[in-house]
C-alpha cells in the first residue's frame, strides 16, 4: 500500500473517531428492544418520535429482539456487556429475570408519573399488572377469530365452546404451538369456571382433562408459531378459525379489510410492559424517558395506533380514534365493557412453573 | 462418382457425407473399401475428417448421407453396442473405477460369457500385451504405456473382427510409441483382425499399415501402400504431408509423353515426371525427395544439374542435412550420407547438385 | 506412482545402510533438510494462523462453551451448600421426608443467599423447576421470609407450599447438589432418575427427544434422497450442455440461495397451501374434489418440499463439477464394447460421479439435520425437527437441556461421519 493511501486512511479514521466521540458527548442514544412490526411502530409513533422531537439530542434505536428477550438479557448479563437499555417484555419473563437479578427492581410510585388525576401509579395501573421489576404498558388479549366468509350467514360462532364444536362449526382451526392459552380454553370450553382454571390445571387430572378436550378437535388443528402467521392463515382461508393477538387481528380486519370477527368470549388477557436491564449504561436517562413515556396521555396515545388497551385506569377515557383510520378505538380494546364480559386472566406464575413440563407434553401431544 | 461394387470388401464407405452444422461438410463424398484382415490407416492433419469417419464406423456419429457397410450389410441404423467393433480411444477410456481385469471383463460380461471363459480370455489378452501381472491394478496406477496396452487388450478381448484405433499412441513419448507401433503391428499380424487406425503421425502410418488413406479437407487424397505413397505421391498435399520433400514451383513448358519440362520462377528449366498436370502452360508443383538429390554428379547420369549455395549444415549422425539455395528456393534440402568418403562442405560454398527426372514429380499446383 | 516407488526404494536403501547420510559439511541429511524446510513451514503456518484464530474464536470456543453448559450445574451446590450436606445421610428411595435439620439448613441457605445475592436464588428456582415443576413457586414461597423464620421449619415449609411435603424436590436437591450433572443428557434421551437413583424411561407422554431425533434423521435422509433424485439428472443434463446453457440452468438451481427466506417461504405457502396454486389447479382440473384438497404445508410435506428446494444446490454443485470432469469417451467406450445404453450408464457412468454424490450427500444431510428456521415456518408440528427444540430450550427456561441436545446432535453427526468414512472413505469425497 502506498504511503499516501495510508496517510489518507489514517486521517480519515482520526476524523471519524473525533466525530464519534463528539457524538457521544452530545447525544443520548438508547437501544429499545421490542416485538417489531405494528407493535414497535405504535411505540415509535406514540413515544419515541414525540420524545425525540422534544429532545433533539436523544436518539432511540429499535431492536426487534423481544421474542428472545430473556435469553438475550441472560447472555448480556453473563458476558458483562449490557447493550440494551430498555426491553419490552411479558410479565412472566420479567418475573424470572427479576428473580435472577438481571433487571432492575422498580419502585413504581417513586419512579413513575402519577395519573393525570393525581392517583399514584400503584393505584392507577390496572390491578395485578405491576411486577417487582415490571412497568406495565398495555393489556392485550389472545382471542379466537374466525373468517366470516367461511361460515354461513346467521350461523356464526360466538363462544369458545363453539370453537371446540367441530360438528356445528366445521373447518380447520389454527392454534399456537404451545400449551399456554390453549389449555385454558380447553378447560373453559369443558365448563370450568374462569376463576378456577389454574387450580384445575395445576393437577394431573386437570391437565389430562384439558388434553382430552383438545383431542376432540385435534384432527382439525393447524399450528402456528409466529404471531404473523395466524391472520395470514385466516386470510388465505387455510383455516376457519385462528387464535391470535387481538392487535394483529384488528390490523388485518380494519386496516387490510379482512372479513375477520373476534370472539371476545374467553379472551385471555395479559399485560405487556417495560423492564430496565440492570447494569445498563444509561439507566438514569432510561428512567427519565420512562417517567414521561408511561404517563397517562402517552399510554392513551399508543391506543391510537394499535388496539391494545392502556395499562392505566386514568388513560382509559382518553383513548381516541385510530390515527390513520379515524375509527373509535375504545370498542376494539380488550378492556371495553362489551368485550370484557368473560375474560381469563393469564396466570404468569402458573406458567413460569409449568411451561417447561407442559410444553413437553404439549409437543408430544401435537 | 458411380457407386462401386463393395461385394468383396469387409468394410465399405459408400458415398458417405457428414455435416455437423448443416452448412459445412466435414466428410465429402467418401468412398473406401477395406479388406478383411487389412491394417488400414486414416492419416491426415486435424480437421481433415478422419476421426469423424472412424466415429461413423463405430456408430457414435451418423452419416448425413451415404451408407457404411460392414461385412456387406449397411450398419447406419445399428447402435454402436450391436456392431461388435473393438475400439481403442485416444485417452484410452479405461474405466477408472474398475481394475484392469474388470475393464477387460466388461465387454465379456455384457456378452453373457461364462465366468471361466471370461477368465481364460482375460488372461490370454493380458498376456498378449505383456500385462499379465497387472490384472488387479487400477488404471490410475498404470503408466501411459501400460494403460495403452490394457486398452488394446480390452478392445481385442472379445475377439472382434474389426478394431478401430483413434490416435492410440498420441500421448506416449517417442521411444515407447515406436515400440508400441511394432507391437500393434505384430498383434495384428498374429490375430489377423481388421484394423482401422487413425493418426496424424505419418511415420506411425508408414510403419504399421497395409494401406494408408491420406485425408485432407474431408476427402481421401490418396489411398495406397506405404511405399507407393512415399515414392509416388499423386498430389502436392500427399507429397508434402508424407516424408520430407523439396518443393519447386513453375509452369509447364512442354510435355513429352510421361515426362515434361517446367520453367521455374528464376528461369531455370527442370525435367520431371508428368504425374498430375493439366497440360502445357499450367502451373505445377515439383516434388523431390531430399535423399534423391546428389552432390557432384554429371549431366550424363542425372537429367537435372544445378548449382547451389550451402546455407546451413545440420549434423544428424548417420547423415548430414544440407540446406541450400537451389533454383531460387532457399529451403532446398538434401541428405548427405555420413560415410568415410563423404565430402566436407562449408557454409557459403557453391556446389553442384543433380537428380534424375524420374525422382522429380510434377504435381498439381496446390 | 513412479514417485512412490522411488521413495520406497530410497527408504529401503537408507534402512538397509549402516552409515548415516550426511551433507557436504558433515551435518546429518535429515537435520539439514529440516532446516531448509523450516522457513517455508513457518510461512505456511503464518498463512493459516488467521483462519486458525478465527475458527478458535467462532467455532471451538462456543462449542466448548455449549458442551460445558450441558453439564455445568452450580446453582444448587453454590446456593444450598448446607442443605446438600444435611441431605447426605437421607435415603431418597424411602418414601420419607428428610429430617428437620435439612429444612433448617435450607432455611439458613436461603436466608444467606437472599442476603448475598438475590439473583442466585432466582437461578436456583429456575434450576429446581427444570426437574420439578412448581419448584420455582415452592422456593419463592419460602425464600422471602427465610431470615425471620424460626424453628421448627418443617411444618412451616410444608404449609407455605405443599411441594416441601413431598420427597421429589428433596431428591433433586440431593442428587443435583453437585457441580456437574448428567441429568440433562438423561432427559435428552427421554430418561430420568428413579427415586432410588437408577435410570429409567420417562412416562410415555413425556418421551420427546429420541423420537424427534429419529424424525430428524428420517427427514434428513428423505431430503437427501430427494435432492439426489432431482439433482442427479439435472447435473447430468447440465454436464452435457455447452457451458453457456449450463450456466443459465445453474442460475435456476442457485436461485434459492439468492432470495430472502421470507420471499421463499411466502412463495411456498402460496403454492402449497390448501387454497394455493397447486391445490386449486388440481381441483380445477377435476383431479381432486374441493373437499379433498391436499395438506402440503404446515406439516412434514412442507418441511420436505422447502428444504429439498433450499438444499438442492448443495447436491447439484459437487455433482455437476464432478460430472463435468467425466469425459464422454467412457460412455462411448462402454457402448463400443457392447454394453446397452442403460448398462453402460449403470456400470460405467454412474459409479464415477459417486464421490460427488457422497460429498453432496454429506453436505445435504448434515445441513438438514441442523435446519431450524424453515421447519419452524412451514413445517407445522409434524415437520418440526430437533433443532427447533434446541432453540426453544436455549431461549427458554432450560438452556442446559438445549445444550445437551445440541451436544448429542453433534455426537450423532460425528458418529454418522465416522461410519460414512468407514464405508465410503473421506478421501473419496469430491467437490469437483
Amino acid at each position: 500500500m502506498s504511503q499516501r493511501l495510508l496517510k489518507v486512511i489514517g486521517a480519515g479514521s482520526a476524523v471519524s473517531l473525533i466525530a464519534m466521540s463528539a457524538a457521544q458527548a452530545q447525544d443520548i442514544s438508547l437501544t429499545v428492544v421490542s416485538w417489531g412490526g405494528a407493535y414497535t411502530e405504535s411505540q415509535v409513533r406514540a413515544y419515541h418520535e414525540p420524545w425525540m422531537e422534544m429532545n433533539p439530542d436523544w436518539e432511540i434505536i429499535n431492536d426487534d429482539g423481544s421474542a428472545n428477550a430473556l435469553a438475550g438479557l441472560r447472555s448480556q448479563s453473563e458476558a458483562g456487556n449490557v447493550t440494551w437499555d430498555l426491553v419490552d417484555m411479558l410479565p412472566s419473563d420479567a418475573q424470572l429475570a427479576c428473580e435472577e437479578g438481571i433487571i432492575m427492581p422498580i419502585d413504581h410510585d417513586e419512579m413513575l408519573a402519577d395519573g393525570e388525576d393525581g392517583t399514584p401509579p400503584s393505584e392507577d395501573f390496572l390491578e395485578g399488572s405491576l411486577g417487582e421489576c415490571f412497568i406495565p404498558q398495555i393489556i392485550y388479549s389472545t382471542v379466537v377469530t374466525y373468517n366470516s366468509e367461511m361460515f354461513e350467514e346467521g350461523n356464526y360462532p360466538e363462544t369458545i365452546e363453539d370453537f371446540f364444536d367441530t360438528e356445528n362449526f366445521p373447518g380447520r382451526r389454527a392454534i399456537q404451538n404451545r400449551p399456554a392459552v390453549n389449555m385454558e380454553w380447553a378447560l373453559y370450553a369443558d365448563g370450568v369456571d374462569p376463576e378456577e382454571i389454574y387450580d384445575v390445571l395445576a393437577t394431573p387430572e386437570g391437565q389430562d382433562r384439558a388434553f382430552a378436550k383438545l383431542d376432540t378437535i385435534k384432527d382439525d388443528l393447524v399450528f402456528w408459531e409466529e404471531g404473523a402467521q395466524s391472520p395470514q392463515l385466516l386470510a388465505d382461508q387455510e383455516v376457519s378459525f385462528a387464535t391470535g393477538y387481538n392487535g394483529r387481528i384488528f390490523d388485518a380486519a380494519e386496516v387490510e379489510g379482512q372479513p375477520f370477527e373476534i370472539i371476545w368470549d374467553g379472551q385471555v388477557v395479559e399485560f405487556d410492559g417495560w423492564v430496565v436491564p440492570a447494569d445498563g449504561e444509561n439507566v438514569d436517562e432510561v428512567m427519565e424517558y420512562l417517567y414521561w413515556a408511561t404517563d397517562t396521555q402517552r399510554l392513551a396515545d399508543q391506543a391510537s395506533y394499535i388496539s391494545y388497551g392502556p395499562a392505566r385506569h386514568s388513560s382509559q377515557d382518553l383513548v381516541g380514534q385510530h390515527a390513520d383510520l379515524g375509527i373509535d378505538m375504545a370498542e376494539h380494546m380488550p378492556t371495553h365493557p362489551d368485550n370484557y364480559f368473560a375474560p381469563i386472566e393469564l396466570n404468569n406464575e402458573f406458567w413460569t412453573d409449568w411451561r417447561d413440563e407442559l410444553a413437553e407434553r404439549f409437543n408430544n401431544w401435537m | 462418382m458411380a457407386p462401386k461394387d463393395h461385394n468383396d470388401a469387409f468394410v465399405a464407405f459408400d458415398r458417405v457425407q457428414k455435416t455437423y452444422d448443416g452448412e459445412q461438410l466435414v466428410v465429402k463424398d467418401l468412398n473406401l473399401d477395406i479388406g478383411k484382415g487389412e491394417f488400414l490407416t486414416m492419416l491426415g492433419p486435424s480437421g481433415s475428417g478422419k476421426t469423424t469417419c472412424l466415429m461413423m464406423l463405430a456408430g457414435f456419429e451418423t452419416a448425413t448421407f451415404g451408407d457404411i457397410l460392414l461385412d456387406g450389410k449397411p450398419i447406419n441404423n445399428i447402435p454402436p453396442h450391436k456392431r461388435g467393433i473393438g475400439m481403442v480411444f485416444q485417452n484410452y477410456a479405461l474405466f477408472p473405477h474398475m481394475t484392469v481385469a474388470e475393464n477387460l471383463s466388461f465387454p465379456l460380461e455384457v456378452r453373457d460369457i461364462s465366468r471361466a471363459e471370461r477368465e481364460k480370455k482375460i488372461a490370454r489378452a493380458l498376456d498378449m500385451v505383456q500385462m499379465g501381472e497387472f490384472g488387479n491394478r487400477r488404471p490410475a496406477q498404470l503408466s501411459g504405456g501400460q494403460m495403452q496396452r490394457v486398452a488394446l487388450a480390452r478392445a481385442l478381448v472379445f475377439e472382434p473382427d474389426l478394431v478401430l484405433m483413434d490416435e492410440p499412441l498420441g500421448a506416449l513419448d517417442k521411444n515407447l510409441r515406436e515400440r508400441m507401433q511394432l507391437e500393434i503391428k505384430h498383434i495384428h499380424e498374429t490375430l489377423g483382425v481388421t484394423v482401422v487406425y487413425v493418426t496424424h503421425d505419418q511415420s506411425e502410418a508408414l510403419t504399421m499399415s497395409n494401406r494408408i488413406a491420406v485425408f485432407d479437407d474431408g476427402r481421401i487424397q490418396q489411398l495406397a501402400t506405404p511405399d507407393e505413397l512415399y515414392e509416388k505421391p499423386e498430389n502436392a498435399f500427399v507429397a508434402a504431408f508424407i516424408g520430407e520433400n523439396n518443393t519447386l514451383r513453375g509452369k509447364v513448358e512442354s510435355v513429352d509423353g510421361a515426362y515434361c519440362t517446367l520453367q521455374l520462377a528464376d528461369g531455370s528449366r527442370v525435367q520431371a515426371l508428368a504425374v498430375n498436370i493439366e497440360g502445357e502452360g499450367a502451373e505445377s508443383t515439383l516434388s523431390l525427395r531430399p535423399e534423391r538429390v546428389y552432390l557432384d554428379v554429371s549431366s550424363e547420369t542425372h537429367d537435372n544439374i544445378f548449382e547451389g549455395e550451402v546455407r546451413e549444415l545440420i549434423y544428424l549422425g548417420d547423415h548430414i542435412r544440407v540446406r541450400m539455395n537451389v533454383c531460387g528456393n532457399d529451403e532446398f534440402v538434401l541428405k548427405m550420407p555420413n560415410d568415410s568418403h563423404a565430402r566436407r562442405l562449408s557454409v557459403g560454398e557453391r556446389v553442384q547438385v543433380g537428380w534424375v527426372k524420374e525422382d522429380c514429380r510434377a504435381l498439381d499446383p496446390s | 506412482m513412479a514417485q512412490a516407488d522411488a521413495s520406497m526404494e530410497l527408504d529401503n536403501r537408507s534402512g538397509g545402510s549402516v552409515e548415516k547420510m550426511v551433507t557436504a559439511d558433515g551435518l546429518p541429511l535429515k537435520t539439514s533438510l529440516r532446516r531448509a524446510e523450516r522457513r517455508s513451514k513457518l510461512f505456511a503456518f503464518a498463512l493459516v494462523a488467521p483462519l486458525l484464530g478465527f475458527l478458535l474464536i467462532v467455532f471451538i470456543f462456543p462449542m466448548a462453551q455449549m458442551m460445558w453448559r450441558s453439564v455445568d450445574n452450580p446453582q444448587i451446590i453454590n446456593t444450598l451448600p448446607r442443605t446438600v450436606e444435611a441431605l447426605e445421610a437421607w435415603n431418597p428411595s424411602a418414601e420419607e421426608l428428610p429430617p428437620e435439620e435439612a429444612y433448617a439448613a435450607l432455611n439458613a441457605d436461603l436466608a444467606e443467599g437472599l442476603e448475598r445475592d438475590r439473583g442466585a436464588i432466582g437461578r436456583l428456582q429456575g434450576r429446581l423447576n427444570n426437574d420439578v415443576s412448581g419448584a420455582r413457586a415452592a422456593v419463592r414461597s419460602v425464600a422471602g421470609q427465610a431470615g425471620d423464620r424460626s424453628e421448627p421449619f418443617k411444618d412451616k415449609f410444608i404449609e407455605a407450599n405443599a411441594l416441601w411435603g413431598e420427597p421429589a424436590i428433596w431428591r433433586v436437591i440431593q442428587r443435583e447438589g453437585r457441580p456437574l450433572t448428567a441429568s440433562r443428557y438423561l432427559r435428552a434421551l427421554d430418561r430420568e432418575y428413579a427415586p432410588d437413583g437408577s435410570i429409567q424411561m420417562r412416562d410415555e407422554g413425556q418421551r420427546t427427544y429420541v423420537a424427534l431425533f429419529m424424525r430428524t434423521f428420517a427427514l434428513s435422509a428423505t431430503i437427501l434422497g430427494l435432492t439426489f433424485l432431482l439433482g442427479f439428472p439435472i447435473s447430468y443434463y447440465m454436464a452435457t450442455l455447452p457451458m453457456r446453457y449450463a450456466n443459465l440452468l445453474m442460475i435456476f438451481v442457485l436461485l434459492p440461495f439468492w432470495t430472502s427466506l421470507l420471499v421463499r417461504t411466502s412463495a411456498w405457502i402460496v403454492l402449497l397451501q390448501q387454497q394455493g396454486v397447486i391445490n386449486s389447479t388440481l381441483v380445477g382440473l377435476g383431479i381432486i374434489g374441493d373437499d379433498q384438497r391436499l395438506s402440503m404445508v404446515y406439516n412434514m410435506t412442507g418441511t420436505i418440499v422447502a428444504m429439498t428446494h433450499i438444499l438442492l444446490p448443495f447436491m447439484v454443485l459437487p455433482l455437476y463439477s464432478v460430472m463435468r470432469g467425466i469425459p464422454p469417451s467412457y460412455m462411448r467406450a462402454a457402448k463400443g464394447l457392447g454394453a446397452k445404453p442403460w448398462t453402460a450408464f449403470r456400470r460405467v457412468y454412474f459409479p464415477q460421479p459417486l464421490p460427488g454424490v457422497a460429498a453432496g450427500g454429506v453436505l445435504v444431510f448434515i445441513i438438514s439435520i441442523g435446519y431450524y428456521i424453515t421447519p419452524a415456518l412451514v413445517g407445522g408440528q409434524s415437520g418440526r425437527m430437533i433443532s427447533n427444540e434446541i432453540a426453544r430450550h436455549i431461549q427458554g427456561d432450560n438452556p442446559g437441556l438445549g445444550a445437551a441436545i445440541a451436544t448429542l446432535l453433534l455426537v450423532c453427526v460425528m458418529i454418522l461421519y465416522w461410519v460414512y468414512n468407514r464405508l465410503v472413505g473421506a478421501d473419496n469425497l469430491k467437490l469437483g
